[in-house]
């Protein structure tokens, strides 16, 4: 079919897509949008292999596609929900990677037919060609730090910043002389650079970063996406690639905002670098005395608390204790308990990640509440406890104007009647800043593996 | 600058304003699940990959790339979908309520 047959029944897809998002509004029907969405991307599909310019290379495109779906089942049926952000970043490179070839065959075919590429076209092969090769390249150091193959802590060395920048511009500049002497093999060498650029900027950002960076990424592969619909003239590509990359920049945005930093500090501030002097200071600071208590003095309190809220943090995820938190919640409900969840925007390593986990758990998401809506609330609560997470819930974000998360909205949990912190260890969070809270005469520790202490909160509960 | 470049762009510009209004409106609760469909929906490039696939190309080293590129992005989809309806189906009211 012409391309112009095309560009009208894609326009199903796209209505797919909005209609997609539009549904994720509310967890109610957000199913049924997903599903809309894949009908859609299986029309795109069928429509694009009946496409007049489409003539040969079937068997490959087959073989291709059964390959890529089945890495595609077997990754996403099997990824624990705790490796979600991983899962996210892996899929999110695979599109980047795409995107970047994509721009270069084409290039390569219309300099063979033309013996030129044009500017307009030329400036979207480049774009497309690098950005998906940085989203590609990120995406996979991220996916090494979430997955604890390389470490999440910054990587830095001295003049990282100005050297990146030049790898940066260096790719660029590759890009265009590229264009401008039609070269294939120089645009090769520009994605490859360009890689090489997408694997200098993640280095340098810490774990704790993580939701800014994949949702950023996220942006980069929709941008890169739309710029290779610019390349091949395919509407479809630049609406959906679009929606992405503005999905994308308003979540990194929102991500930003719950951390009280600019997106430039989150990107180029290395934040949770292990300050030698720092840590030292920490390791030696006497904030006051600590109290900690066993699991039975903790399940007295629970017992017979009549609001308890938990708040889950990364800790939750590392020891995957969402299961044992739920069944403990579920034994205090039975006691008359009211129990509740608060959790922070930027708990975890991506936008969303507690919820993910504690609904996995099968918590009811009407129990899930957020960061404004529970504030207020505990005054009223007696026991808030807190499951691995630290900086969230620093009361030094408030008061503490020298610190390095100042301004940062966090949990006011040091308000409600007693605070019970499960934690390995007294180390300090991510941020690498000690935490007031730990010594409040309020709070109580319970010095164990998260998953670990839910287990003998339950046994110690189930006597009381 | 072409008439179809300038149509192309008016395209983009208002598919980011319908990008920023439909997803301003999706809860903090289904940030992950927004985050992996938008993933799957950026799979759409596969439609690129197989044009590119489909395309006469003289050269076996050309055909390789555009076979990456398809084993790729559809991976990106299949998987990017799968994924989010499973994590989708684990959000339940409370039992009783519906």
């Amino acid at each position: 079919m012409s391309t112009t047959t095309a560009n009208l029944l894609y326009l199903f897809t796209i209505a797919a897509f909005i209609l997609a998002l539009r549904f994720l509004s509310s967890p109610r029907h957000a199913r049924l949008g997903v599903q809309i969405g894949a009908a859609g991307m299986l029309w795109a599909v069928m429509v694009t292999l009946s496409l007049e310019e489409v003539v040969t290379g079937y068997w490959w495109m087959f073989v291709g596609m059964a390959i890529g779906s089945a890495i595609g089942v077997v990754g996403a049926r099997k990824v624990k929900m705790t490796a979600m952000p991983q899962m996210v970043a892996l899929f999110n490179g695979v599109g980047g990677g795409a995107a970047s070839i994509i721009s270069l065959v084409e290039f390569h075919t219309v300099w063979a037919l033309n013996g030129d590429v044009g500017v307009e076209r030329g400036i979207s092969t480049v774009f497309s060609a690098l950005v998906g090769s940085i989203s590609f390249a990120g995406s996979m150091v991220a996916f090494g730090k979430l997955q604890d193959l390389i470490s999440g802590r910054p990587i830095t060395y001295p003049g990282q910043q100005i050297g990146n920048a030049l790898i940066f511009f260096g790719s660029i500049a590759l890009g265009a002389v590229a264009m401008a002497t039609v070269s294939f093999w120089l645009l090769a060498a520009a994605i490859l650079v360009a890689a090489l650029f997408g694997v200098v900027f993640v280095l340098p950002i810490g774990g704790a970063d993580m939701p800014v960076v994949i949702s950023l990424l996220n942006a980069f592969t929709g941008l890169a996406a739309a710029a290779t619909g610019f390349v091949l003239h395919s509407n479809v590509l630049i609406v959906s690639g679009m929606l992405v990359g503005a999905s994308g920049t308003l979540l990194t945005t929102l991500m930003a905002r719950a951390m009280n930093r600019s997106i430039a500090n989150v990107l180029f501030g290395a934040f949770g670098k292990l300050d030698e002097t720092a840590a030292a200071a920490a390791a030696g600071s006497d904030g006051g005395t600590v109290r900690s208590a066993t699991a039975d003095d903790v399940a007295v309190m629970l017992a017979y608390a009549r609001r308890v809220v938990f708040v889950p943090g990364y800790g939750l995820a590392v020891a995957q204790a969402q299961h044992d938190v739920r069944n403990l919640a579920e034994l205090l409900e039975e006691k008359g308990v009211d129990v509740k969840y608060a959790i922070h925007p930027v708990a975890g390593r991506m936008p969303g990640h507690m919820n993910v986990l504690l609904a996995e758990a099968n918590v009811p998401y009407d129990e899930l509440v957020e960061m404004d809506q529970i504030n207020p609330e505990f005054p009223q609560t007696d026991v808030a406890v807190i499951v691995g997470a630290n900086d969230v819930v620093n009361p030094a974000a408030r008061n503490q104007p020298g610190s390095p998360i100042y301004g940062m909205p966090i949990l006011d949990v040091d308000k409600s009647h007693n605070v019970v912190v499960i934690k390995r260890s007294m180390s300090p969070g991510f941020a690498g800043i000690d935490n007031p809270l730990f010594y409040d005469p309020k709070t109580v520790m319970l010095f164990d593996d998260a998953k670990a202490a839910m287990e003998k909160l339950i046994a110690a509960v189930k006597t009381v | 600058m072409s008439a179809q470049l300038v149509t192309e762009l008016t395209i983009l510009v208002l598919a980011a304003f319908v990008g920023f209004e439909v997803i301003s409106k999706v809860p903090t609760l289904l940030h992950t699940p927004l985050m992996s469909g938008t993933n799957a929906i950026h799979g759409i490039v596969i439609v690129g990959a197989i044009i590119v696939m489909g395309t006469p190309h003289p050269s076996l080293f050309m055909r390789i790339l555009s076979f990456i590129a398809v084993v790729l992005a559809s991976a990106n989809v299949v998987g990017g979908f799968v994924v989010t309806d499973r994590m989708l189906e684990m959000f339940k009211k409370k039992p009783g309520d519906e």
